[in-house]
């Protein structure tokens, strides 16, 4: 064994939707002044994707830009590359106030793929689940009953799920249990 | 005797048949049965036992304000006690049983206590068993418990499943009879979004059986009219079997939906418990019919009017052969109509009123019923069913003029809008004489946080009586709540409904109005509680004024239901006791939920392995598979001590403490904070929060440093690295890592939000592994990769590099006193990393420990622990730590505090070491006792135990303490007396017992 493994060693359930941990992917956290040139031009320029808007999620197979609070980014990039990918952020930033951290280990990501997912985690988080309240491609900072999550939809059938790693094992059985046959609730 | 007629039955389907049992008895239903219309349809009219004096008791109502008809039902792991018959779905091979009872429903011991209820009058448990006090515990107690409470609780395990769900909407309403639904469609056409949730599995209340015209269609087409048209608009759910449970702030509605009550072992979830945040919530929950209260309204066989109207009208069973109808109003005159017409005998009709000449009984009389004005029941003649009734002038003292043979006997004393849900969130309400009922107060609805109404009644809820008026208050509220939920309004009028004339009804409270002690202690109010009428008067007689403490005196609309039926009667009985006005002495307070709600949708996915998360380290999985016994630290699982065949966990634990001692131990520590502050002003950020400097580390070093609450109290303790010039990373407890992270938080962005830091929580990127002891360093000289000899890495500084080709940053700091080396890997090679200690440090003699043995060597160096060192009233100085306080800063968090008077006053119980004259281990939490005794004759205390072990490097207990002038003390013995009796005498020692000079974890 010398490779890393990701908390539920890619773990899936199939129910009314198919659950499944997403495997290793790389994160960086990143605190920032966002609205700086400087900071732009790092994320995106270790992305590939556009800056996000408030709220949004720019996402592109592993890379992408989550916008996660008024000074605050989650930075996807392959799990290889983090290490590589913060230093290259530091770099680019040196003379801006700001803190980047790879958090790719303490973090877990599932996806959830199907039609019925917005009910499956509308029985989790107190978060607006519609079409209306979170549309494809908005970020989502919430809870999944007792732990901290964030949730992104890529297309109406597909989902990922970001949470801490210590409760791995937690959230997939939340959503193993919400995600039952016969768990169908016809809302959304 | 209660039958099945053989035709009518709106919601049945003769041709699917349903098995049964009740008690025991196989018995058949019909699909679309409640159990209690299928109950009925078989004769079953004795249902159970009331709770005192344990009279017999068969159905009052049809619906959720039942007060009787409370079952067992299911077997074993689905069997759940006081299921209300009339809310429960028939299905295929439901059981039940009826409850209360002993040894039988027909024959019961219980009942006794009915012959001796002049010795059980209101408020008995309060006047008899205060003394003597022993009584209570021995006697009373184990009596009470026993015959306390109607049904058993379960033996197993809840087979079921349930869940949450929640969900936003602009307009909620809550309720699906006719008013729901025209309110529904009015609010949806402003284009808002609607959801409307019904209790029942069908659609549009009672305006179905009480012959309602909507648009000159009878109203059973309309309302399928109106759910199809509402099913096609997009911007409407609607959900039956859905209650609304409660109303809270903010526009938080919980409702409780019973997915699968009616369809057992079809892998549904059982219940699901809806969260729904709504803009607006529109109550159109109808109203109930009240009883009359007249001596005998108890006895199986008296009913509501409108349920004896129900069973016939929706389940086609007739409650009996011969109904006599009590009234005190028009509407009862249906009942008698709808029995009449299908071929009942109804050989009179009891209206209370002088004169009776409305529509409704000029109706009965032409069917030939004979109407009796100005009458009343004087007595109900039967014991566990109804055989006659006797009538008097309801203006008299009871004495009878007639005696008519009956088995049912229907009665209404008017309608009470259902106002909790209107209540729950602070709506008012105002007393309609005319209808004789409380309903919403428009002028004072529930508000938001803006002042904002929030919650609307419509319907029979607000008020309205007629279809027209359900109608036009419906579409009105619709529209109101539509618009301020931001839709736009509309124009489209309200349906119309066929007139409806209706004479006024007569306030009746007491049936005849005169009637003496003998009646009124045999006249219900509560039936579930056994609260007669001549117990709410003894009440008021005895003082009780406030309605709030007669019915708890009383017991009086306490029971499951809620006292549905009994809590408009019963607060005029004692308005009338009073000699006060009903809206004087107003109405008890309405809480959620509306009807019970099972525990298992309130736990939702809560329950055995998700009841809570439990944290879980990268190398959890190992120390399960090698035994860990556990031990809860926070929401995390950390291991206690890794016990080896044979070994007691105490074993376990001294042979841990001494092999890293004396070889080499590994401690899991990923569970210690770790949090990153960077930016320019992080050095004096840090400043602020340490007791000590951290601006002035060097890059490369480690200092352990305190953090205070501004209150100066020592909240949280451990190592701060200096990682570059504007980066610290530091560590913090295994409890403390989040909250000491929004404490931070807290002051960067609420006082000092100018100042240039970003602070992250990255505690799960590592497994942090501690390895420790003599051979730690060979060990990991032989994983290799790093050069952390004593000169390339010293005491307290830290080094980044590769070990075992796994990135590692190393710490050398110890807090067990050896040469000690924390390494953080990151969390996804953790348990590789583990692994390669735990097979390359087998010539070592490598073991992992538990917390076990990390608390036992730091209580041997010393270290104090937070939690058991601190408690929130300690301060560092308090506990000889004023090496870690700086004296040259101008400020931190509790600098000011702890120069208040009271913490720098000498007499504080100061930290020392504590060694057993007889080695023995000191008690957790024993206090010290010194000379004399306190103002409450109370030994005087000196002093406690703050940490306590037997120490396996020692051979003998150890422990640390606050002790008064403690310090000064070094050398005298102190006592602290046992729980078992006796005292155990401790010598004053200084708090560090092991390698005084740290020459152990310096080499």
């Amino acid at each position: 064994m010398s490779e890393a493994v990701s908390a539920l060693s890619g773990a899936s359930y199939d129910g009314i939707v198919r659950v499944a941990d997403a495997g290793l992917q790389g994160m960086i956290q990143l605190r920032g002044n966002l609205g700086k040139a400087a900071v732009k031009n790092a994320v995106t320029g270790v992305t590939g994707v556009d800056f996000p808007a408030a709220r949004q999620a720019n996402v592109n197979g592993e890379r992408g830009i989550l916008w996660m609070s008024p000074d605050e980014l989650l930075v996807l990039v392959p799990y290889a590359e983090a290490t590589q990918a913060v230093e290259t952020i530091t770099m680019a930033l040196k003379k801006e106030h700001h803190l980047a951290a790879d958090v790719s280990d303490a973090r877990v990501m599932f996806s959830l793929e199907g039609e019925g997912l917005r009910e499956v985690l509308a029985k989790l988080t107190p978060a607006d689940m519609s079409r209306a309240g979170l549309p494809v491609g908005e970020m989502r900072r919430t809870r999944l009953a007792q732990v901290a999550a964030g949730v992104w939809l890529e297309s109406e059938t597909s989902a990922r799920v970001i949470a801490f790693r210590s409760v791995a094992h937690y959230v997939m059985g939340l959503l193993t249990h919400s995600a039952q046959p016969g768990s169908e609730v016809g809302h959304f | 005797m209660s039958t099945r007629l053989p035709t009518g039955g709106r919601l049945i389907d003769r041709d699917t048949q349903l098995d049964f049992t009740f008690n025991g008895k196989r018995l058949r239903g019909c699909a679309g049965d409640t159990l209690a219309s299928a109950l009925l349809a078989n004769d079953q009219t004795l249902l159970g036992r009331s709770f005192k004096y344990h009279r017999p008791r068969g159905l009052v109502a049809s619906g959720a304000e039942e007060p009787n008809a409370l079952l067992g039902l299911g077997k074993g792991s689905r069997f759940e006690p006081n299921q209300r018959a009339t809310t429960t779905e028939l299905f295929d091979g439901l059981t039940c049983e009826s409850q209360n009872h002993w040894p039988s429903l027909e024959f019961d011991i219980g009942a006794v206590n009915n012959y001796a209820s002049r010795f059980l009058p209101a408020g008995f448990y309060y006047k008899t068993f205060m003394a003597p006090r022993a009584a209570w515990k021995h006697v009373f107690e184990p009596i009470i418990r026993r015959s306390a409470g109607l049904g058993k609780a379960p033996t197993e395990r809840d087979a079921d499943r349930y869940e949450h769900f929640h969900t936003h909407v602009d307009v909620l309403i809550i309720g699906g009879g006719i008013a729901g639904l025209q309110a529904a469609r009015a609010a949806a056409a402003t284009g808002v979004s609607v959801m409307v949730v019904e209790q029942t599995a069908h659609w549009g209340g009672r305006a179905p059986v009480d012959g309602a015209e909507i648009e000159g269609q009878l109203a059973d087409y309309w309302v399928r009219e109106t759910v199809e048209s509402l099913g096609k608009l997009e911007n409407v759910r609607m959900r039956a079997r859905t209650m609304g449970s409660g109303v809270y702030d903010h526009g938080y509605v919980l409702a409780y939906e019973r997915v699968a009550d009616h369809t057992p072992d079809d892998d549904r979830p059982r219940h699901r418990l809806w969260k729904i945040r709504a803009k607006q919530v529109i109550t159109a929950t109808g109203a109930i019919e009240r009883p009359l209260s007249f001596a005998g309204n108890d006895i199986p066989g008296v009913m509501l009017a409108s349920a004896v109207r129900d069973y016939v009208v929706n389940w086609g069973v007739s409650p009996g052969d011969r109904t006599v109808v009590v009234t005190n109003n028009d509407d009862a005159y249906r009942t008698a109509i709808v029995l009449k017409e299908a071929g009942l005998d109804v050989p009179a009709i009891i209206d209370a009123r002088p004169e009776v000449s409305g529509a409704l009984p000029e109706q009965a009389r032409a069917l030939g019923i004979a109407v009796h004005a100005g009458r009343g029941v004087a007595k109900v003649l039967g014991g566990k069913s109804v055989t006659a009734v006797k009538i008097c002038a309801q203006a008299g003292e009871g004495a009878p003029v007639d005696e008519i043979p009956c088995d049912v006997i229907a009665m209404s004393g008017g309608w009470s809008p259902v106002v909790h849900l209107w209540s729950h969130c602070g709506g008012k309400l105002i007393w309609e004489a005319g209808n004789a009922h409380f309903r919403p107060n428009p002028d004072k609805a529930p508000t938001g946080h803006a002042g904002e109404v929030f919650v609307h009644a419509a319907g029979n809820a607000n008020g309205a009586m007629t279809t027209s008026e359900v109608l036009a208050d419906a579409d009105a509220a619709g529209k109101a709540a539509g618009k301020a939920a931001g839709g736009k309004a509309t124009r489209k009028a309200a349906p119309k409904a066929k007139e409806e004339p209706s004479e006024p009804m007569l306030p009746v409270w007491v049936m005849p109005q005169g009637a003496d002690i003998k009646l009124r202690g045999k006249m219900w109010l509560d039936y579930q509680n056994d609260v007669k009428v001549s117990d709410v008067q003894l009440a008021a007689r005895e003082g009780y004024e406030s309605v709030e403490h007669t019915k708890r005196y009383t017991t009086l609309g306490m029971a499951t239901d809620q006292g549905k039926l009994s809590n408009i009667n019963g607060l005029a009985v004692l308005a009338g006791s009073l000699g006060d006005d009903i809206p004087q002495v107003g109405t008890t307070t309405f809480r959620p939920p509306y009807t019970p709600i099972s525990m298992g949708a309130i736990a939702g996915e809560a329950r055995a392995e998700l009841f809570q998360p439990v944290r879980q380290t990268p190398i959890h999985t190992w120390h399960e598979a090698h035994g860990a016994d556990w031990e809860p630290v926070g929401h995390w699982r950390r291991p206690y001590a890794f016990p080896r065949d044979g070994e007691t966990v105490h074993d376990a634990v001294k042979r841990e403490v001494l092999n890293t001692r004396e070889n080499v131990g590994l401690l899991d520590a990923s569970t210690l904070g770790k949090i990153l502050v960077k930016g320019p002003d992080a050095g004096r950020f840090l400043d602020m929060l340490y007791t000590n400097m951290m601006s002035t580390l060097p890059v490369g070093k480690c200092r352990y440093g305190l953090m205070c609450s501004e209150n100066g109290f020592l909240s949280d303790d451990g190592v701060v690295a200096r990682i570059d010039e504007d980066t610290w990373l530091c560590h913090t407890t295994t409890g403390g890592a989040d909250r000491i992270h929004a404490h931070m938080e807290d002051w960067l962005q609420c006082e000092w939000w100018d100042w240039e830091v970003y602070t992250a929580n990255i505690t799960e990127q590592y497994a942090q592994i501690a390895v420790v002891g003599p051979k730690a360093r060979m060990l990991l000289e032989k994983i290799g990769g790093m050069d952390l000899g004593k000169e390339a890495l010293p005491f307290m500084q830290w080094a980044e590099g590769e070990l075992a080709g796994i990135p590692a940053r190393v710490f050398r700091i110890s807090f067990s006193g050896e040469l000690s080396y924390e390494v953080a890997v990151p969390a996804s090679r953790g348990l590789e990393f583990w692994i390669k200690l735990m097979m390359a440090g087998e010539e070592f003699g490598v073991m992992p420990y538990g917390t076990e043995a990390l608390h036992i060597m730091r209580a041997e160096k010393g270290f104090i622990m937070i939690g058991d060192e601190t408690d929130g009233t300690v301060i560092p100085q308090d506990l000889g730590l004023n090496w870690a306080i700086s004296k040259k800063k101008d400020d931190y968090l509790g600098k000011r505090a702890q120069e208040r008077s009271h913490m720098t006053d000498p007499d504080r119980w100061k930290l020392v070491g504590l060694e057993t004259l007889d080695g023995s281990v000191i008690p957790d939490g024993a206090y010290a006792v010194g000379e004399g005794e306190n103002a409450n004759g109370q030994r005087n205390t000196i002093g406690r135990v703050t940490s306590t072990y037997f120490s396996p490097t020692l051979g003998k207990g150890i422990a640390m303490g606050l002790v008064h002038n403690g310090p000064d003390r070094t050398g005298e013995v102190i006592e602290f007396p046992t729980l078992k009796g006796g005292s155990i005498r401790a010598r004053i020692v200084d708090p560090v017992f092991y390698d005084k000079d740290g020459e152990k974890q310096n080499v």
